[in-house]
């Protein structure tokens, strides 16, 4: 089935709209960092040798062959960069694993409540919006530092004898991203389960399914989209995190979010930086054309 | 007489137990008595409507059935045994919902098996009921389709297999048919009379409508606010109701109020301020109050230019009132008339239009004699 739609002049500009916005924001800043990733670097200002100059004018396209592959070499080389991938990409899915076992009975609660609560509850789980993220960090520094809030009533409570080192590990760290995060898992699972019709689940049980089978048969099944973007919206900003790790995780191993700030500000290394930004993108467009697949495969089911 | 005869219904043991005894049951959501101490039988095999304006407590009670409501007060009995106790998923009964609550992520096989898979049947078992089913309710061809590819009325047939599929002892129907247009709602109505006695089983249906529940039930139970007005067969329903209340919820009606006095035998008086005297059939059970109201159905009234002809023919053709045309509304199979007394009350009356050739047909203005028969009146107290 295709259809064609014919749309008016306004319209057409709005529909033209987001596209244009994806060209200025982010297709053009894309363009900038694979050139440069394509680059050597210069000790010069900015710190690379300008190759594919397009103010050249058409001799530029001589310049085609001063590019190079070498960055993307070096990143799959050295394995500071694949370790670093790794790690991003494990702390990612041990965090967003977290978030779904977290989110999904708070979001179902949520779904749950009587209709007049659920706008507070909702509320409640957007207000820390409301404050800076960084401060927000900063604040789990404060709780978490070695005279923090949580040693003094640890001790206070006798439950340990001596400061608990918190500060600085991976759980603190898994601390920040879950409770960053958190809003994000929640909302799009709440919004599959709140839209669920209740009487589905009573013909469940009215078909002899008990109220647990009826979740693991109904409810479960009839969540995974909502599961599907809860997951992606948290995912894939959690690999390139750099704030949170930095802050809060120890300084052994990095995230690849840090090894692209090292290379960029400490390395003056622009073009391995930018390099791998690139990989990151790549690495980060395949679950989310897999998301897609899905999301069309279904849109043709329900046709 | 002949007709009552020919409305008997084949039923089960009448004297026996009844298959579902509700029992004084009383249901409040806060302060409001959503079902208030009420109390019904329904037999084996039986086609029951339960009926009423919305909000009346029949989804409620219905609701009860299923388990998913618990009763305050009150037993549910079936075959003797007390409900009360069973979990919804445990009961031997089966609800259609209405809005059908499909699951929209499973195919109809799916949805249809669903309720089988949970009873332990064998594969083969579960493919030879299913089978059954889609062919029961005419689905062939549509097995592997999901919910959202189906029309309302498909939708419908996958609903009533699926609460079928499991044989309960009951199946209840909550407005089955609300979301269907009119013309797919009759002929669904007469289908699932049709599926109700090929299997033998016991169906509750609630319905606020009047026609719905009249075409499909054995028996009808009028509910308002909480109670059951009254439980009857359809003909009883219209032509004997048992309240003023029932009279005017089940179709059209003329009430008249007046007092009561006794006429020759077997027969009483009753003198309206609106309609003079009307003289009226003695009702079986006698009236303990002189003011009453006398009921007569639109149809009953037939109009004429000067009165019946001939008093030899027309014994019984007693109460005559005259009146002016106001109103006339051809609506096909009959019209309806609205008649202005001389009291100044208007008067219902509707003939069926028996000729294609306008010959009988009164217009706004003219004067006519609306006729009934003391048989024709039901007195009702108020």
């Amino acid at each position: 089935m295709s259809a064609r739609f014919t749309f008016t002049r306004p319209a057409r500009l709005a529909a033209i709209a987001p596209y244009l916005w994806m060209l200025l924001f982010f297709l053009v800043p894309f363009g900038f960092v694979l050139k440069i990733s394509l680059s050597q670097t210069a000790i010069a200002q900015p710190p690379y040798v300008p190759v594919f100059d397009l103010t050249q004018g058409l001799s530029a396209i001589n310049g085609l062959a001063e590019l190079s592959l070498d960055n993307f070499r070096l990143l799959v080389s050295d394995n500071l960069y694949v370790l670093s991938y790794l790690r991003s990409l494990a702390v990612a899915a041990v965090s967003t694993s977290i978030l779904l076992v977290i989110g999904y009975p708070l979001a179902y609660a949520m779904a749950r409540l009587p209709r007049r609560w659920q706008a507070l509850a909702m509320m409640l789980v957007i207000i820390p919006f409301w404050t800076s993220f960084l401060i927000r960090i900063y604040a789990w520094i404060n709780i978490l530092q070695h005279d923090g809030v949580l040693n003094k009533f640890l001790l206070v409570l006798h439950l340990v004898s001596a400061p608990v080192v918190w500060l600085s590990t991976d759980s603190a760290m898994y601390l920040g991203i879950v409770y960053s995060y958190l809003p994000f898992m929640i909302l799009p699972l709440y919004a599959s389960l709140a839209k669920m019709d209740p009487a589905l689940l009573e013909a469940a049980e009215d078909l002899g399914a008990s109220r647990t089978r009826a979740f693991w048969l109904v409810t479960f099944p009839l969540s995974l989209p909502g599961i599907a973007a809860g997951t992606l919206l948290c995912f894939i900003p959690i690999v390139g995190e750099f704030v949170i790790p930095d802050l809060l995780a120890g300084s052994n191993s990095l995230m690849i979010g840090q090894t692209l700030w090292l290379e960029f500000f400490t390395n003056k290394d622009w073009p391995v930086a930018s390099a791998a930004a690139v990989a990151l993108l790549l690495l980060l467009v395949v679950p989310l054309a897999l998301y897609d697949r899905l999301q069309r495969r279904r849109l043709e089911q329900a046709r | 007489m002949v007709e009552e005869l020919s409305q008997a219904k084949p039923q089960g043991d009448a004297e026996g137990i009844p298959l579902l005894r509700i029992d004084a049951v009383v249901k409040k959501f806060g302060a409001v008595h959503a079902v208030d101490r009420l109390s019904l039988d329904i037999r084996a095999g039986e086609f029951f409507a339960l009926l009423g304006p919305s909000g009346c407590g029949k989804t409620t009670l219905l609701r009860m059935l299923a388990g998913f409501e618990t009763p305050d007060q009150g037993r549910i009995l079936l075959d003797g045994k007390d409900i009360a106790p069973v979990l919804p998923h445990q009961r031997p009964v089966n609800m259609m919902f209405q809005n059908y609550a499909l699951f929209p992520h499973l195919s109809v096989r799916e949805n249809i098996a669903f309720g089988l898979k949970r009873i332990g049947m064998s594969r083969a078992e579960i493919n030879h009921r299913l089978a059954e089913m889609v062919s029961l309710v005419k689905l062939d061809g549509l097995e592997n389709r999901k919910p959202d590819q189906l029309s309302g009325g498909q939708k419908q047939r996958v609903a009533l297999a699926r609460s079928l599929a499991r044989r309960p002892r009951v199946l209840l129907l909550d407005e089955p048919l609300a979301a269907l247009d009119k013309k797919l709602r009759e002929s669904t109505q007469l289908e699932l009379m049709e599926v109700q006695r090929r299997l033998g089983m016991t169906f509750i249906i609630v319905t606020h409508d009047q026609e719905e529940a009249m075409t499909v039930a054995d028996r009808i139970g009028v509910m308002d606010a909480g109670r059951l007005e009254q439980v009857a067969t359809p003909r009883q329903l219209y032509e004997s109701p048992r309240s003023r209340w029932v009279a005017e919820f089940i179709g059209d009606v003329n009430i008249f109020e007046g007092q009561a006095q006794s006429g020759e035998a077997g027969r009483l008086t009753i003198s309206t301020r609106e309609a003079g005297t009307i003289v009226v059939t003695r009702p079986s059970e006698p009236i303990s109050k002189n003011m009453v109201c006398v009921a007569i159905r639109p149809e009953k009234i037939k109009l004429s230019r000067r009165g019946p002809a001939s008093d030899a023919l027309n014994i019984n053709a007693m109460n005559r009132i005259e009146g002016t045309v106001i109103e006339m509304n051809y609506l096909g199979g009959v019209t309806s008339y609205k008649i202005k007394l001389d009291s100044g009350a208007v008067l219902r009356s509707s003939m069926t239009n028996t000729a294609r050739i306008e010959i009988d047909a009164y217009h706004a203005n003219q004067r006519v004699v609306a006729w009934f028969t003391p048989d024709d009146c039901v007195v009702l107290e108020q």
